[in-house]
């Protein structure tokens, strides 16, 4: 967030637009190098794929897999920023709370997921349910936890500060405790967000082969590699999209965090 | 109580009512910690009271208990009479490292106790000007924390506290984070503001020359635990000019003296 400070005077803004340009030139440059050789038989030049994704968005069947794909993302997505911010911030506030429920967490974070989805289906079948569940699963507990870590470490200064003026709990959570644990709630964002698409992802391929995922699996089965490879990169597109949309709502809601702290 | 002897010089000297009074205070850190025993102090209206003592010794443990952010172990401080149970309008704190909100402003960061206490924006944002400009920080309304020099952050620590209008303002080493020259520029500031507001200050510092400079009275702090070792109030200073008091021999003899009690305590 520092970087971006330092790129604002308007002499040096093009500058990072231009190398942007130059490393995505130098990746997909090697991608076609790599699919000319080829490196295998199943991976596509840089062209091919882009042929394919063009195919795809011109008849209209990506728009449809997406409407599949992201509707338990963004479910699932919402829900996990929404309760796991409200759980992460009462972790960190009340010590009690920390105990009965970071374990959980920390025992999410660390469970291998493809082994817990058999579980799930036998429990939520196989519909949206499940599907949403994953995605919380992956998304939720880096959420909770940097809230919770975040939170905990507000400077005892600033509270103190806030209490000494009288500030009541309410004025203290809204107006210190959570502007200066935004920058780390936002990080956890972006990591739950990753996380999200991974999550929303294999739970196509893992459930049931629907949207994205079932693009994905079909054209590898019928040995289509240019449109497999087209939606793997229709999705990591999305993904930055998402992450940088985020970057937007957080400069926006706490214009402070993009202006450096200070260093004391 | 044998440690405390109040010094009034010749008698000429009349001590004004007290704003705070603490009364046998004494605090103990998880059972085991003590860091004040039974240590009483007055502090008189509209003077300054330094808190002065070597690192340790529970000045600012002192300090917080009078704002109410600490409670004591036993004991009681009172303000105006009616004993204090947690911060309350009357008194106002400077934090020695500033404790500014890094993502507000200059006129958000004061006008931010004003905010807690529930002022109106135009209102509360009216006052921050006014104290923004008398702590000479005109036109850095709109710059942010990190923008701004150490002395400065401070300035903006002082107009908050300023902001709120209370009777007692409670400073912790407040200038003991800015450079030397600011320092000096803050202490003959500090003299001017003692003497047109009509407000108590209670100033906790380490350095004696700081304390004899700009206190109407001296409390010297003994630690392990923390008693009041003694009461000093110089005498002539207050009517000298700021510029001739580092010079003046009632100045130099008190410097001297407070680091003769004080030196044996310093390891």
């Amino acid at each position: 967030m520092t970087g971006t400070a330092s790129f604002r005077t308007a002499g040096t803004m093009n500058r990072p637009l231009l190398l942007k340009l130059l490393s995505a030139v130098i990746v997909f440059g090697a991608w076609e190098i790599a699919g000319r050789i080829p490196v295998s038989f199943g991976f596509p030049t840089f062209i091919e794929s882009m042929g394919a994704l063009l195919a795809m968005m011109l008849d209209g069947s990506l728009f449809l897999a997406y409407v599949d794909t992201l509707r338990p993302l963004v479910i699932g997505l919402l829900i996990s920023a929404f309760i796991g911010i409200a759980i992460g911030l009462w972790v960190g506030l009340t010590p009690w709370f920390d105990w009965l429920v970071s374990p959980i967490f920390i025992v999410m974070q660390a469970a291998p997921l493809a082994a817990l989805i058999p579980l799930l289906v036998m429990v939520y079948g196989i519909g949206l349910t499940s599907k949403v569940f994953v995605v919380c699963i992956m998304a939720m507990p880096v959420i909770v936890l940097n809230t919770a870590g975040a939170v905990r470490n507000t400077p005892t200064n600033l509270k103190e500060m806030a209490m000494s003026f009288q500030g009541n709990e309410r004025d203290i959570i809204l107006k210190v405790v959570i502007p200066s644990a935004s920058p780390i709630i936002f990080s956890g964002l972006r990591l739950g967000t990753s996380a999200g698409f991974i999550g929303a992802i294999l739970s196509e391929l893992k459930i049931t082969p629907t949207g994205v995922g079932d693009i994905i699996t079909f054209s590898r089965s019928i040995a289509d590699y240019p449109s497999m490879y087209a939606a793997i990169f229709s999705i990591i597109v999305l993904a930055v999209f998402f992450l940088n949309l985020l970057e937007v709502v957080e400069r926006t809601l706490f214009e402070g965090n993009v202006r450096g702290y200070t260093s004391d | 109580m044998a440690t405390h002897q109040t010094e009034t010089v010749a008698g000429t000297d009349i001590i004004p009512e007290p704003a705070v009074s603490a009364r046998r205070i004494s605090k103990t850190y998880g059972g085991e910690v003590e860091a004040l025993r039974n240590l009483s102090l007055e502090f008189p209206k509209g003077q300054l009271t330094s808190l002065l003592g070597p690192s340790g010794c529970g000045k600012t443990t002192l300090l917080k208990i009078i704002a109410g952010l600490l409670e004591p172990t036993s004991g009681e401080v009172e303000v105006n009479g009616r004993p204090v149970s947690g911060p309350g309008p009357d008194r106002s704190f400077v934090f020695q490292d500033f404790a500014l909100l890094p993502w507000a402003n200059v006129l958000r960061n004061v006008a931010f106790g004003l905010e807690l206490r529930g002022v109106a924006a135009s209102e509360r944002e009216a006052i921050a000007e006014r104290h923004i400009q008398s702590v000479g920080l005109s036109g850095f309304e709109r710059s942010f924390p990190h923008e701004l020099s150490g002395g400065m952050r401070q300035r903006v620590g002082l107009a908050r506290a300023l902001a709120v209008d209370s009777e007692v303002l409670l400073m912790d080493e407040p200038f003991s984070a800015v450079d030397e020259q600011t320092r000096r520029k803050f202490q003959e500031d500090l003299l001017g503001l003692v003497a047109e507001e009509n407000k108590t200050f209670i100033f906790v510092t380490h350095s004696i020359e700081e304390a004899v400079y700009v206190s109407d009275q001296i409390a010297i702090l003994l630690p392990r635990p923390s008693r009041v070792h003694e009461v000093l109030r110089p005498k002539g200073l207050r009517t000298k000019d700021v510029s001739d008091i580092r010079r003046d021999p009632e100045y130099l003899d008190m410097v001297d003296r407070i680091w003769a009690s004080l030196r044996s305590y310093v390891e």
